[in-house]
């Protein structure tokens, strides 16, 4: 079944507190390397049918009214997660990107 | 005749008991608003109680802000009804663009639950008329995701046009962008603040206070203060 990906960052400007603590627990844990740690949101929405331009707007519209802030959030992108064309969905796989989603944030 | 104050009760409000007690109290009668009916009772002003509506799922709320009566309540405050929001009604009012910034989590991720000093900026918003400007009141603070913010030409345009209305004294207990506590609209019938008035209306149920144990009140004038100025328009 064709899904749709979006994912939620809080702004740069914006402190993230969970991030500081996600990045503090690392450094105790020896997992080391990192500058900062910042944790976002990923919603997957399973598509009825086809995924169409109108259903791209409808997401990218739910992603900007409800499944963001824009006051302390950002929409960072919305992208086709392929079904791999194996799910039964009659969805044919397409050509994919090195991690297997295609942006369609445009 | 008196004044009829609602209290909207959202799935996972916690303090709409506690909210329609003071409205009772200050001397109104207390109306319950429930989140899925349209119409608003025929109140003459609206609190919008602290709790966890939703579970504070997606962000706090973020999910409150469509119920059905909140068409309601943003035509009646765009109109100047006197509109209340405490704790997560001051996260709904954010989220439904009547107060500008948001409230994320904690600076120090811990839930806060402590008797807080506040200074009031402004004295003459529809819910702090019977403070004075500079008072300084106590009331219970308890709360995840407190920390308010907004961008610097945002905090700059409320510090500008007097609209921060309570500023945290002392230990800014959440991070809170320059120690603000609530926020009022440019007319100043809605008011949003974090920390709850509502719990500091009855002798014995609220803060330590120079009187003795549990004996604060302080929170009980933003409802009399509702009270006086709709019985003056009336």
């Amino acid at each position: 079944m064709p899904k749709i990906i979006v994912d939620v960052m809080p702004k740069p400007e914006i402190l993230d507190p969970q991030g500081k603590a996600i990045g503090a627990a690392l450094a105790r844990l020896g997992i080391e390397g990192f500058r900062e740690v910042r944790q976002g949101k990923r919603f997957e929405l399973k598509v009825h049918g086809e995924i169409t331009e109108e259903v791209l707007a409808t997401v990218r519209h739910a992603a900007e009214t409800l499944l963001s802030n824009p006051v302390i959030e950002d929409v960072v992108s919305v992208k086709q997660k392929e079904c791999g064309g194996n799910c039964g969905c009659g969805h044919a796989k397409t050509a994919e990107t090195p991690n297997g989603q295609k942006d369609l944030l445009a | 005749m008196t004044a009829r104050i609602g209290v909207v009760t959202f799935p996972g409000s916690l303090d709409d008991r506690d909210a329609l007690r003071a409205v009772r109290l200050a001397g109104a009668e207390a109306v319950s608003l429930f989140h899925a009916d349209a119409g608003l009772q025929d109140v003459d002003a609206v609190v919008l109680p602290g709790g966890f509506s939703y579970g504070d799922y997606l962000r706090a709320g973020a999910i409150a802000r469509f119920a059905p009566i909140m068409d309601s309540i943003v035509d009646a405050a765009n109109g100047g009804m006197p509109v209340l929001g405490i704790c997560n009604g001051f996260q709904v009012l954010t989220e439904v663009h009547l107060l500008p910034g948001s409230m994320i989590k904690n600076e120090h991720l811990h839930f806060i639950c402590r008797d807080q000093t506040l200074r009031v900026e402004n004295a003459e918003t529809a819910w702090t008329s019977e403070y004075r400007k500079g008072e300084e009141i106590v009331v219970p603070l308890k709360n995840q995701d407190g920390q308010y913010v907004a961008d610097e030409h945002v905090l700059d345009e409320l510090e500008g046009e007097g609209r921060v209305a309570f500023r945290y004294v002392g230990w800014n207990p959440n991070g809170s962008r320059r120690d603000i506590a609530g926020i009022t609209n440019a007319r100043g019938n809605v008011v949003g603040l974090m920390p709850h008035p509502e719990h500091a209306v009855e002798p014995g149920f609220g803060p330590d206070s120079v009187e003795g144990g549990r004996m604060g009140t302080d929170g009980l004038a933003f409802f009399t203060s509702a009270i006086k100025g709709l019985l003056a328009k009336a």
